[in-house]
């Protein structure tokens, strides 16, 4: 008896519809999210993460609105991030259904809106997604530093120090994704999520490049990761939320095997 | 018409335990109030909550709602969730050292830093996400619940009552701890059965169909 590793869909959300993009490009509809909610849940997801892509004023709403219906009838944790930048963001977001908070770009311009966001609300639903990339020299050890604008931008802060940092400042959880893997399909960056994991107290989500079930396994084993999100092998039925979890009992990952009504 | 009180202190989610109880709940009006006179007539209780326990406690009693917890323990069912467990026994160690509602006889107690765990196997701090529940005694409110069932938990720190008698549930994270407590009409659990999909929906409504006796 112990905790279990999870296994978390994540889903993207534009004007109220799960998107996936192929490497930022064509964006591809795959569905509505409370049906897709509903189908992950039943298939044993342990939470739903859904990044709001667009984040425009009307989005926002349409975002609540989708919120609120899948928390109506979706009893797993479910995390919202994209845009969440004041202490009424998170409050919305929370009375909307959402249990957990993702904070990205705001916490690299304002830290203390971290700290006051668990110090109102409770560590536990303050999530920091934090998107690094290798900018060490070949020959050199890794050093990861912090991207903003969906990569684009270097902030010239170094990842793990600042995840210490948000943590100290209440942060209850980090959902760590590679820039360099992500969207590659080849695995996540075992070397960055095996040093983030081990150097904070708080559980790490792995993201970024999941392409098989053995990225799953080597993210949890080798990466020493709390939990796995990832969206395209899900999406596109590539493989069950089942398939995984079998695929990672069989080689003595712990994972929760839900009773299906 | 049975009426369910959610206690509201002003800390932590209620909608979640909210939309979950309406969701199970036959003909029972589930009720979000932070009013003692009108927690008070309710049929049933819930005391939810996260976050610390020393503003808990600041909280119920600065809305009067201590007192009325008190006066109905013993009168109607009433299920303790998350910081909920902790505010029923007698007195928790977070805070700097707090009294609480004292339910339950026992104190509560901080787990081991990741480092300092007992077997010397690195746990992350707070304890978080799903683990298995052992049912440690026959009881009504665990009616078509698998044994060793998974909940969803969030928590840094854990209740040791001072009754062996008093657990009803255990579970593992380097220590067995309780991880759900229950005394004649008082039910507490650790985790959150609003968030633990079918076995934390099943017992939700075991708790509408639980007449209170042990």
């Amino acid at each position: 008896m112990t905790l279990a590793k999870r296994i978390i869909p994540c889903l993207d959300i534009d004007k109220g519809r799960v998107v996936k993009g192929v490497k930022f490009l064509e964006i591809k509809d795959a569905g509505d999210p409370v049906e897709i909610a509903r189908r992950y849940d039943q298939q044993g997801a342990d939470e739903l993460v859904f990044l709001d892509i667009t984040a425009s004023h009307e989005a926002r709403d349409t975002l609540m609105d989708v919120v609120e219906r899948v928390a109506g009838e979706v009893f797993i944790p479910l995390t919202v991030g994209g845009g969440v930048r004041t202490l009424p963001d998170v409050r919305r977001l929370l009375s909307a259904g959402a249990d957990k908070v993702s904070i990205n770009t705001a916490a690299i311009s304002n830290p203390d809106f971290v700290r006051e966001a668990a110090y109102r609300y409770g560590s536990q639903c303050i999530v920091v997604a934090i998107d690094a990339k290798n900018v060490a020299r070949k020959g050199e050890p890794p050093r990861w530093e912090i991207f903003t604008h969906g990569g684009r931008k270097p902030t010239g802060i170094e990842a793990i120090g600042w995840a210490q940092k948000l943590v100290s400042l209440g942060a209850g959880e980090v959902l760590l994704t590679s820039m360099d893997k992500d969207g590659t399909k080849s695995g996540f960056d075992l070397k960055l999520t095996r040093a983030m994991s081990q150097s904070v107290d708080v559980p790490v989500i792995a993201s970024g490049g999941v392409g098989s079930l053995e990225d799953l396994h080597d993210g949890l084993e080798i990466g020493c990761a709390d939990a796995v999100l990832a969206a395209s092998i899900f999406h596109f039925g590539t493989y069950t939320i089942q398939q995984a979890k079998g695929f990672l009992a069989e080689r003595g990952v712990v994972v929760r095997d839900p009773i299906y009504r | 018409m049975a009426t369910v009180g959610i206690i509201d202190y002003g800390m932590g989610n209620l909608h979640s335990i909210a939309k979950a109880l309406r969701y199970v709940a036959s003909d029972e009006q589930i009720e979000v109030s932070f009013d003692p006179d009108a927690l008070a007539r309710m049929d049933r209780l819930v005391l939810p909550g996260v976050g610390a326990i020393g503003h808990c406690m600041a909280e119920l009693h600065r809305l009067e709602l201590d007192d009325m917890i008190r006066e109905q323990l013993g009168r109607k069912p009433l299920m303790g969730v998350c910081l909920g467990i902790e505010a029923l026994m007698a007195h928790s160690e977070e805070s700097g050292g707090v009294e609480c509602l004292g339910a339950f006889p026992g104190d509560t107690v901080h787990f081991a830093g990741p480092d300092d765990q007992p077997d010397g196997v690195r746990r992350k701090i707070p304890h978080m996400g799903w683990n298995q529940v052992r049912q440690e005694r026959h009881h009504p409110l665990w009616k078509d619940i698998a044994p060793a069932s998974w909940f969803y938990f969030v928590h840094s720190y854990h209740v040791v009552p001072e009754n062996a008698g008093h657990i009803a549930g255990t579970t593992d994270y380097g220590v067995r701890f309780a991880s759900v407590i229950l005394r004649e009409n008082v039910f507490a659990v650790q985790f959150h059965p609003e968030k633990s999909q079918s076995a934390g929906l099943q017992l939700l409504a075991n708790f509408l169909e639980w007449d209170g006796a042990a």
